[in-house]
């Protein structure tokens, strides 16, 4: 199969979708004729021109809720972030307007748009261009939220966004954007919800995240030589959360360890490991471990950057440390 | 970029509008629709009131009475298929828009009859098939979504306009700025309508703004502007025909500042004193707008008072028909409280 990186697995999906229904649109700053900060819409300024490839004033909290409008109103904005942090200035129409305003019209109104943009932690970006948040979005009513690992499933999940009637949150973590993977050409769609076993073991079961995936991997390469059978579980999306899969998994291994560049408290992992606690109890063989990113704010200089985000030496840690319990 | 001060050229000029609404050419009918409606608004607002009284709404009521000729003016001029985002004094945008006192009297009452099906209450009236697109509790998304339908009909190629309603209150808010600006960039078909009733909640507008006067603040943002007395009907309507002119033949969005006065408290049962005086309340009382256009009626001799007075009749029956069907309606089912969280 041909290989694409990942930012162009999405493109590709996007530009396939745009040529299809005229009503889709995108949003941003140096989105049009640039072609976005991160290569997201290279190319497709030139095909659909400056109405749907609309370049934005730094006015976030305007065009967020211009989209919410627009998206109300029959057409389906993509708004592309370029780097997620951004998103905060327009919490409050994302919370109050878009994600409730399907249940408050009693579902005659529909939310189509896309909230996507650049996550995750490393080139000493510093604590403005660093943030992920993806645990603040899945814990309200109202988001489907995707934090795809790879380029086939950034180029399935975006185009099962891009057909939906939900927002979605789509989460791109800087450091595979530029990945390379075989990606299906044509028409390529994943639902929500359905997890991807990136690795199957039976020794553990390890849940891990976006950039987590591949360090993941990598740890259990590692460990595999030492004949250690660990199982990997990529949810693709935090919400829906493919609770199914990983319940499964822990029935088979008995011990689980979630692996999140995210802050602890609150977060992906406890979710996950109070619903494997309720209805997998009596499956664990071992304290559930949850590794994170630090709850701190991101440092800039290079080694306190390194201290903050789990690396592959601490994952590798970590399931010995879960495999020893 | 121009910003008019139709309600300072009439203090000057007074008979220069009455002329000029001579030229426009409307019709009886249409004169008798404008009052036809501001009634229907006064006395769904009335029973309302009345039904908070008696406990039959359960959370916040903030009515419109004093502000009719506003919702009522624009609304005339805008289709089913426009789509108009109001804020939380929203009953008069939600009748005007064409919802049935039926519908606004349930939704509050809290009944599955309501027009948002008990999911929304006074503030959050929704009525999408008719264009109402909703009302909102939180002050200023109303005109980020207005310019975002905007965006829609002119991406689809349509004359359809985006209409946000919105108080002073919205004015000195981040959502304002932004909206007109991207609405100006864009020269989107919208119409920015700001019903500037003197206070924010409790808080008084020549306190809260460093610029006093909405209306100038369009040209600012390279959008046309237009002050009137939001207590004159015919100055709203005439107004609004222009505008949504404007925007229908996509020649971009305009602000329109209509200075008017809520004559009840900022919600119903809640104190109405420390902020305004009784003799403030009871001065713009004389210039309620359905008394004003009455006069205005009969003195140009548009109805006779027989005429006026049989609207009125019809209207109360309408409206006391509509309460009494919401509190016979049946309340919705508990077990359909997770529907439409998402599509």
């Amino acid at each position: 199969m041909r290989e694409l990186t990942y930012v162009d697995a999405t493109r590709e999906a996007l530009d396939r979708a745009m040529a299809r229904d005229p009503s889709i649109f995108v949003v941003g700053e140096g989105i049009g004729a640039r072609g976005g900060n991160f290569n997201t819409t290279s190319g497709l300024y030139t095909k659909y021109g400056p109405e749907r490839l609309c370049d934005t004033p730094i006015s976030e909290r305007g065009f967020v809720g211009m989209c919410a409008g627009a998206a109300m109103t029959g057409t389906r904005p993509v708004v592309d972030f370029m780097f997620i942090d951004f998103i905060l200035d327009a919490f409050g129409e994302l919370v109050n307007q878009v994600a409730k305003m399907q249940y408050m019209s009693s579902g005659r109104l529909k939310m189509p748009i896309i909230l996507r943009g650049a996550i995750g932690i490393g080139h000493s970006a510093a604590t403005h261009h660093s943030g992920s948040y993806y645990p603040i979005f899945a814990h309200l009513p109202g988001f489907r939220v995707a934090v795809p690992a790879i380029p086939s499933d950034a180029k399935g999940l975006f185009t099962t966004a891009l057909h939906g009637d939900d927002p979605v949150l789509f989460l791109e973590h800087k450091s595979i954007l530029f990945n390379r993977g075989e990606v299906p050409e044509g028409d390529y769609a994943i639902p929500f919800g359905q997890a991807r076993i990136a690795r199957a073991g039976a020794d553990c079961t390890l849940v891990a995240i976006g950039s987590m995936v591949g360090k993941t991997l990598a740890a259990c390469d590692k460990l595999a030589e030492e004949g250690v059978s660990a199982e990997v579980i990529d949810p693709r999306t935090i919400a829906p959360l493919d609770m199914a899969t990983i319940l499964e998994s822990v029935h088979k291994t008995g011990r689980l360890l979630i692996v999140d560049e995210t802050f602890q408290p609150c977060g992906v992992g406890a979710e996950i490991a109070a619903q494997v606690i309720d209805q997998g109890f009596d499956d664990l063989d071992a304290p559930i471990h949850r590794l994170n990113g630090a709850h701190v704010p991101t440092p800039y200089s290079p080694p306190l950057e390194n201290a903050i985000v789990p690396q592959e030496s601490d994952i590798e840690q970590s399931i010995r440390d879960l495999l020893a319990e | 970029m121009l910003h008019q001060d139709v309600q300072a050229e009439t203090k000057a000029r007074p008979n220069a509008r009455k002329q000029g609404s001579e030229e426009a050419g409307r019709t009886t009918e249409e004169l008798h629709a404008l009052y036809r409606q501001m009634i229907v608004i006064r006395y769904t607002e009335e029973q309302l009131a009345r039904s908070h009284q008696m406990g039959l709404i359960h959370g916040a009521c903030h009515t419109y009475v004093g502000e009719e000729a506003i919702a009522s003016g624009v609304c005339a001029h805008l289709r089913a298929d426009d789509a108009v985002f109001s804020t939380h004094r929203g009953h008069g945008h939600a009748l005007a828009k064409g919802v049935s006192p039926r519908e606004v009297i349930a939704e509050l009452f809290g009944r599955v009859t309501g027009c948002s099906q008990g999911r929304g209450g006074s503030m959050h009236l929704f009525k999408p098939e008719i264009g109402l697109m909703g009302t909102s509790g939180i002050v200023g998304p109303c005109i980020l979504q207005a310019a975002g339908a905007g965006y829609s009909f002119k991406l689809l190629r349509s004359d359809k306009v985006g209409v946000a309603f919105f108080g002073d209150g919205a004015v000195n808010n981040g959502a304002f700025h932004e909206g007109l600006n991207l609405a100006s960039i864009w020269k989107l078909p919208a119409l920015f309508v700001c019903e500037n009733n003197q206070y924010a909640t409790e808080v008084p507008f020549a306190y809260a703004a460093g610029n006093p006067n909405v209306g100038n603040r369009g040209p600012i943002y390279g959008m046309e502007s237009v002050t009137v007395d939001g207590n004159d009907v015919l100055a709203v309507y005439e107004a609004a025909r222009e505008a949504v002119a404007r925007a229908r033949a996509g020649e971009g969005p305009t602000l329109l500042e209509c200075r008017t006065y809520r004559t009840r408290a900022h919600s119903e049962g809640m104190r109405d004193a420390g902020y305004r005086t009784q003799e403030e309340v009871e001065e713009w009382k004389t210039r309620d707008p359905i008394k004003r256009f009455h006069q205005w009626l009969l003195e140009n001799q548009e109805a006779d008072a027989e005429t006026l007075a049989a609207i009125d009749a019809e209207i109360k029956a309408t409206v006391e028909e509509a309460a009494e069907f919401a509190r016979n309606s049946p309340w919705p089912e508990p077990d359909t409280v997770s529907d439409h969280i998402f599509s």
